[in-house]
């Protein structure tokens, strides 16, 4: 395997991860983090093709998804605070009131 | 003596292959580890590896943007809120949902789907058209030319974020209070 195969094995396996870290972790901020990973993963695949072909292209987006990320984590935040404050926990299962 | 020779030759990708394997073994801690700073530390460190492999593949501008804006503002932020919050949460004592079966299986799927096309769709792995990478001034002519519009919106988009922010902060204190 060469350098690119191994990097896009690693965005693969840290997109997969921070999925997996959604659907089975009991802590919403341990989901949200691993939200972060699974951009980070996908990061990882933009700036591998990118650094392949030698084209700025896939730098930019990776840039636009920085910033992507800092408005999720600022808006994501006081979502969380808010839920605490309202069930005074972090677990998601105490939320399924509201189930339709 | 020759050995050291060659892993000198070849340190940048000896360095590689390690940052990748500690960053794999920090995003699978993420999974395992029980406490949210714990978790966050393992996120922290991934994303530090993450940082050092964009600066091997020669795109130090994002590794330093990776380490500014994910370590020291994304997860500055979550660290302090980790702090701010109850540790005798019961959803910190357990550790997964009841998704835990499921979301394993989920994970086996689409893992071996991933392989399955990655393997079989991937273009000539070793082109070396492009392999120099680029620099700095590539990158900057290509995002200030082409992509100026994307950039600003970027601004809105944070403005946006913050008023709703503010908003939501808002709406939870007239609620309680």
């Amino acid at each position: 395997m060469d350098k690119v195969q191994i990097l896009l094995a690693l965005a693969l396996a840290l997109f997969a991860i921070g999925l997996l870290g959604v659907t089975v972790r009991r802590n919403l901020l341990v989901m949200l983090m691993c939200m972060e990973l699974a951009l980070n993963g996908a990061n990882l695949a933009l700036v591998t093709f990118a650094h392949q072909m030698g084209e700025a292209v896939g730098a930019v987006l990776v840039f636009l998804i920085f910033v992507v990320a800092a408005a999720e984590i600022a808006i994501a935040i006081p979502i969380v605070l808010l839920l605490v404050r309202r069930k005074h926990t972090l677990d998601p299962g105490a939320y399924s009131d509201l189930k339709g | 003596m020759s050995l050291i020779e060659t892993l000198l030759a070849n340190l940048d990708t000896l360095l590689l292959y390690v940052f990748a394997l500690c960053a794999f073994v920090g995003a699978a801690l993420m999974i395992v580890l029980r406490q949210p700073m714990r978790v966050a530390l393992a996120l922290i460190s991934t994303m530090i590896f993450l940082g050092g492999i964009y600066g091997l593949l020669g795109v130090h501008f994002i590794a330093a943007f990776q380490v500014l804006i994910y370590v020291g503002a994304v997860m500055v932020f979550m660290v302090y809120v980790i702090m701010l919050l109850d540790v005798r949460d019961p959803a910190v004592r357990r550790r997964y949902s009841k998704f835990l079966l499921p979301g394993l299986a989920a994970f086996v799927l689409l893992v071996g789907t991933l392989i399955y096309a990655a393997w079989n769709a991937l273009p000539a792995a070793s082109r070396t058209a492009g392999s120099e990478g680029f620099g700095l001034q590539l990158f900057a002519t290509t995002f200030l030319n082409a992509y100026w519009l994307h950039f600003e919106l970027t601004s809105v988009l944070l403005l946006a974020a913050v008023v709703a922010a503010i908003a939501v902060i808002r709406a939870g204190g007239r609620r309680d209070g």
